[in-house]
């Protein structure tokens, strides 16, 4: 004797597998990027490979999909028809030659038919040839480096969220965690080549809507491509485990009309006379202590810690520390040169002389730290170079 | 109760577990660069070219692109004298790359070639190379290290620009010769 | 010869009976899945909502490696070792497994290995951040000091699997009744010859990857060191090498186990036996041959990335194969639900959407945007949880009555698995819609955009895994004070040797062989 609940359980068995699938079915399609609960699919994006790649993702969805229906819509029916509870008697058939080869051939032809469009696509997509625009990418421990080729532009990217903000103790703004520094900017309808490489352990450099994830591998260059079709900003992120900070170096493309590309790279150029000349200048200690105080946050405060206070056991606190509170030459060192065989990197070819002298100056002050030597200027950090 | 069938089958199996071992320690390695060096699998550049040069093709150009990298904790400078060369394929070019130890320590330095497009990777032959050996540089000290190749004019025809990348790493503290065998 | 076991402690520490080493491989394996488990809660609840709230990045990165490495090698695999011991003797009318003593060897050092491997968490530096797949460099040079416990750990690990295969060849090979041929085998025999053969021929390859680790770490080589003129890129390959086929040896007796439940449940003969065996042979050597699957987005050339692509694709046809011959199985059977049956449906329905997952993931283009992300979360969590993890539990609920001799609770059995099997789904399914969305894996914290569906992802993984104490519940009070059953047909639909042996299982399995006809 079945009861009519027993039955409704037992048919919730197929509702209940199933229900995910349809889910999916159903959502297939949506996909705007405003966040939240719509967000089930991958995106169309913008580029030709990235499209060819959408649809091969929705083809072969499809495809499994409807082999799922009729499998599973074979095993439920009977679940269903052919319980014990409804007096089923058994059959005893164990083999049948023909039924197997048929379920070994049908299968191997859908998946020859998958393979076409995807070998076209992957063609496409290797295909680096003719770029009108050489970048170069560099994956840092946590941060990415962009070098524009034939241009003496390039500079690092880095997060922009506040340590204060991942903690909690400040708000989360719309764009959290996918903000930064400076984005990297590419012209809309050129092709661009992105040249991957790491300069300590191997980062992967996504950007979905672009089509692209390449890793970055120290000693290796990779290259791959994009040409996006419409402006935008793009939002991507890293996507091989890198360390600590892996979640925390995202990647921001801005892909702007040619003519505003053009403008935006000669004002770069510009830009870095400009900062030449502000090396000459002598600030205020108030003045590098706020500058300091930014460039910290976004540089060293991952590891340092927001107070100074490091890592115990992995990190060294600044807080007190000796060399923060040491000669000048000796800090100066171990910021611009690094540690070798630690995770205290060269700054010296990352950051501008007066965010050197100002993060400098703001460690000698900073949390209670005391020192004679107290300011450091752009100037001094410019002559310490030179004078290594 | 374990027969020695058992012990005898179990003697044979275990000996593809050290089989096995020394096929992941000894063969894959040495493989793999084989197979790199065949395919430019990851854009390892073969070592020293030894054969004879080919004749120039004058008809074609190729742009060979020059990238530096310093590796995470190396301060030194380090930049190609050019963002790229044009040549014909067969012609052999020479390039001085420049790099200064700006720190206050005598230090060593290996760079690490590296081409992209893959498939272009055996096709750039270097007949003289500062990635062969080591570079040791005092504190201060600045040096020109040259590098001399040429593109085999085998080159598919669908490459037109090859990347030649050096990524610089501190080698200061490691024992031994160099790596100019697998450069 | 007919003694019984040992008194006391001694019976455990010098077992060489293979149903107390099975027992102890099966608690064992529970223990490190709670373990594993709690590691996992960790990172869920740290996901709950964005933003740094429990953990440090640092120590979520220990986390996820420590739950992989643990569940992996800790929990999946001993489970079906465990299984093995007990059942393999029993299926195939042997008195007991080849080599005892090693048998011992091979459980003691287990423990030996892991808790090596979980003091890490308490040194200074802590417990290996760098994933379960330990990519060089960031498992060499920038590894945390710890790292040479990992790689010692894993040695040992390795060393009792190997063991372990060993014995069950040599088990299944030389001590099977006479008329047992090897076509008459159960499949969960059959299943593990061919997983003891992938295991002794990948285990020395992990093992000389870790070592490859271990000089380049301590001894100045530089097997996977750039600057030393090595390769990144080959430990990928070498790890790989080992990764495929491991993966294939965590679901493989999975095969085994739900081969012999549906057919039970069914009522009728297992569909197509012959087919089944030489589709599991065929992914186990296909494994062999698709391992950069794994490396797409590394930049191998073309030709390397369509090869892989093509062969990857081609697993497909037998492991289609298999879900096919289970459906069949069933269709006009005789089919009733109790516990074991809705985790072997459950098995096949799950695995079969991770294998539709793993059709998408093979496509090496549409891979460019699945790798590393979400997407490949939910997909091995399909194929691992729900392959690997359902059937044992389905495999455990199946022949506990056999092994004490006492039945277990019904209704808990089937509330457990309706919350683990909602729970599951509500953890993983949401999954997809992250990776898809662009949410790389490993990652402590995330973007606004991922907040709801990772929410609903934790609320599931808190309902599964406190389904999994009510297991526990249900098993203990099972051992002590189930219902006693003498039946030695525990099952109305179950066939093989193991049922006809009394109920419980005798400490001494067929000391006289069976007749098999």
């Amino acid at each position: 004797m079945v009861s009519r609940a027993k039955r409704l359980v037992r048919g919730g068995i197929c509702a209940l597998a199933l229900a995910p699938l349809m889910h999916a079915l159903a959502a297939a399609p949506a996909a705007e990027n405003s966040g939240g609960w719509g967000l089930l699919n991958m995106p169309e994006g913008v580029t030709s490979v990235s499209r060819e790649i959408h649809d091969i993702h929705m083809v072969v969805f499809w495809i499994c999909v409807w082999i799922g229906v009729l499998v599973f819509g074979v095993m439920f029916y009977s679940m269903f028809a052919h319980r014990k509870s409804r007096g089923h008697k058994p059959a005893t058939f164990h083999e049948s030659t023909t039924v197997e080869l048929v379920w070994t051939i049908i299968p191997a032809l859908i998946l020859i038919v998958m393979a076409f469009p995807a070998t076209r696509t992957l063609k496409e997509l290797y295909d680096t040839s003719e770029a009108d625009l050489d970048i170069k990418v560099t994956g840092y421990q946590w941060k990415w480096r962009y070098d524009y080729l034939g241009t003496d532009v390039g500079y690092m990217s880095e997060l922009a969220t506040t340590q204060a903000s991942v903690y909690g103790q400040a708000p989360k703004t719309q764009f959290y965690l996918e903000e930064v520094t400076e984005p990297v900017v590419i012209p809309v309808g050129k092709k661009v080549r992105f040249l991957i490489t790491g300069a300590d352990v191997i980062h992967s450099w996504w950007v979905p809507e672009l089509g692209v994830k390449r890793d970055a591998i120290p000693g290796f260059v990779n290259e791959t491509w994009a040409l996006a079709k419409e402006p935008g900003i793009y939002r991507g992120r890293c996507a091989e485990l890198c360390g600590k900070d892996h979640a925390f170096m995202p990647i921001v493309v801005n892909a702007v009309p040619e003519e505003e590309f053009n403008t935006w790279l000669a004002a770069k150029q510009a830009d870095a006379a400009a900062l030449r000349e502000l090396t000459e200048k002598t600030f205020t200690l108030e003045e590098l202590m706020a500058k300091g105080d930014e460039v910290y946050g976004r540089s060293c405060a991952s590891c340092h810690g927001a107070s100074g206070e490091g890592i115990p056991g992995a990190f060294p606190a600044l807080k007190g520390s000796a060399i923060a509170q040491g000669p000048v030459a000796d800090h100066l060192d171990i910021v611009v040169n690094g540690k070798p065989g630690t995770a205290m990197q060269a700054f010296g070819a990352q950051l501008s002389e007066v965010d050197l002298a100002a993060v400098i100056t703001y460690e000698r002050n900073a949390w209670g730290n005391k020192t004679e030597d107290n300011i450091v200027q752009p100037a001094d950090v410019f002559q310490f170079k030179q004078e290594r | 109760m374990a027969g020695s069938p058992a012990r005898k089958t179990a003697l044979r199996l275990a000996l593809a577990v050290p089989v096995m071992f020394a096929f992941a320690v000894f063969v894959m390695p040495p493989l793999y660069d084989a197979f790199c060096e065949v395919t430019g699998l990851g854009g390892k550049t073969a070592g020293r070219y030894v054969n004879e040069a080919p004749a120039v093709d004058s008809e074609r150009m190729v742009k060979v692109q020059f990238l530096t990298t310093n590796n995470g904790t190396m301060p030194w400078e380090f930049r190609a004298p050019a963002e790229a060369v044009r040549l014909h394929p067969g012609e052999s070019t020479r390039v001085t790359f420049y790099a200064r130890n700006v720190t206050q320590h005598d230090m060593v330095a290996q760079a690490i070639p590296s081409v992209a497009p893959a498939n272009a990777a055996r096709y750039l032959h270097k007949t003289q190379c500062f990635c062969f050996n080591r570079q040791p540089l005092q504190a201060g000290e600045a040096a020109e290290m040259p590098v001399v190749f040429f593109v085999d004019p085998e080159l598919p025809a669908a490459v037109t620009t090859i990347t030649l990348s050096y990524t610089l790493f501190d080698v200061t503290d490691r024992q031994g010769a160099g790596v100019a065998a697998v450069n | 010869m007919a003694h019984g076991p040992a008194k006391g402690i001694r019976r455990w520490l010098f077992a060489t009976n293979h149903k107390d080493i099975g027992t102890m491989y099966l608690w064992f394996s529970f223990t490190m899945f709670l373990l594993g488990g709690f590691f996992a809660m960790v990172v869920r609840a740290e996901l709950f909502e964005p933003g740094m709230q429990i953990v440090r990045p640092e120590f979520f990165n220990q986390m996820t490696t420590m739950h992989g490495l643990i569940m992996v090698f800790g929990a999946i695999m001993p489970v079906f070792v465990g299984l093995a011991n007990w059942m393999i003797p029993m299926m195939i009318g042997a008195p007991d497994m080849a080599l005892p003593r090693m048998n011992n060897l091979s459980f003691w050092i287990l423990p030996f290995g892991f808790t090596l491997l979980a003091s890490t968490l308490f040194m200074e530096g802590g417990a290996p951040n760098f994933g379960w797949t330990f990519y060089a460099p960031l498992s060499t040079t920038y590894a945390p000091p710890t790292v040479n416990f990992f790689i010692f750990g894993i040695h040992i690990i390795g060393a009792s699997s190997i063991m372990g295969s060993i014995n069950i060849i040599a088990t299944i090979l030389n001590l099977r009744a006479p008329g047992m041929t090897l076509m008459k085998m159960p499949l969960f025999a059959w299943t593990w010859l061919i997983t003891a053969f992938l295991l002794i021929a990948v285990m020395p390859v992990l093992a000389g990857a870790v070592t490859m680790m271990l000089m380049d770490i301590n001894f100045g080589t530089s097997f996977f060191d750039a600057a030393g003129g090595g390769d990144p890129v080959l430990f990928q390959h070498i790890f790989w090498f080992f990764g495929h086929p491991e993966v294939y040896i965590i679901i493989i007796p999975a095969f085994g186990v739900i081969s012999a439940i549906i057919p039970t449940f069914s009522r009728k003969p297992l569909f197509g036996y012959s087919s089944m065996v030489y589709a599991t042979a065929a992914i186990a050597f296909l494994s062999f041959i698709v391992w950069a699957h794994h490396m797409f987005t590394v930049g191998m050339p073309i030709a390397g990335e369509l090869y892989f692509m093509y062969a990857t694709l081609l697993i497909a046809v037998p492991t289609g194969v298999k879900v096919f011959n289970w459906v069949s199985t069933m269709f006009r059977g005789a089919i009733t639900f109790e516990t074991p049956m809705l985790f072997a449906i459950a098995f096949v329905v799950l695995f079969t959407l991770g294998g539709f997952t793993g059709v998408m993931l093979a496509i090496a283009p549409a891979d460019i945007q699945y790798h590393d992300s979400y997407f490949v979360v939910a997909h091995f969590h399909y194929v691992m949880v729900a392959g690997a993890l359902f059937s044992s539990t389905a495999a455990v609920y199946y022949w506990l009555p056999k092994w004490c001799g006492r039945m277990y609770n019904e209704t808990m059995g089937k509330v457990h698995f309706w919350v683990s099997f909602i729970g599951f789904n509500i953890t993983f399914f949401p999954q997809h819609f992250l990776g898809l969305a662009g949410m790389p894996r490993r990652y402590a914290d995330y973007s606004l955009q991922f907040a709801d569906w990772n929410m609903v992802s934790s609320i599931g993984a808190f309902i599964y895994g406190a389904s999994q104490l009510l297991f526990l519940y249900n098993v203990i009070a099972t051992i002590v004070a189930g219902r006693k059953v003498s039946d030695p047909k525990i099952w109305e639909g179950a066939e093989g040797l193991e049922w006809t042996l009394p109920t419980p299982a005798p400490y001494h399995t067929f000391s006289t062989p069976p007749a098999v006809k």
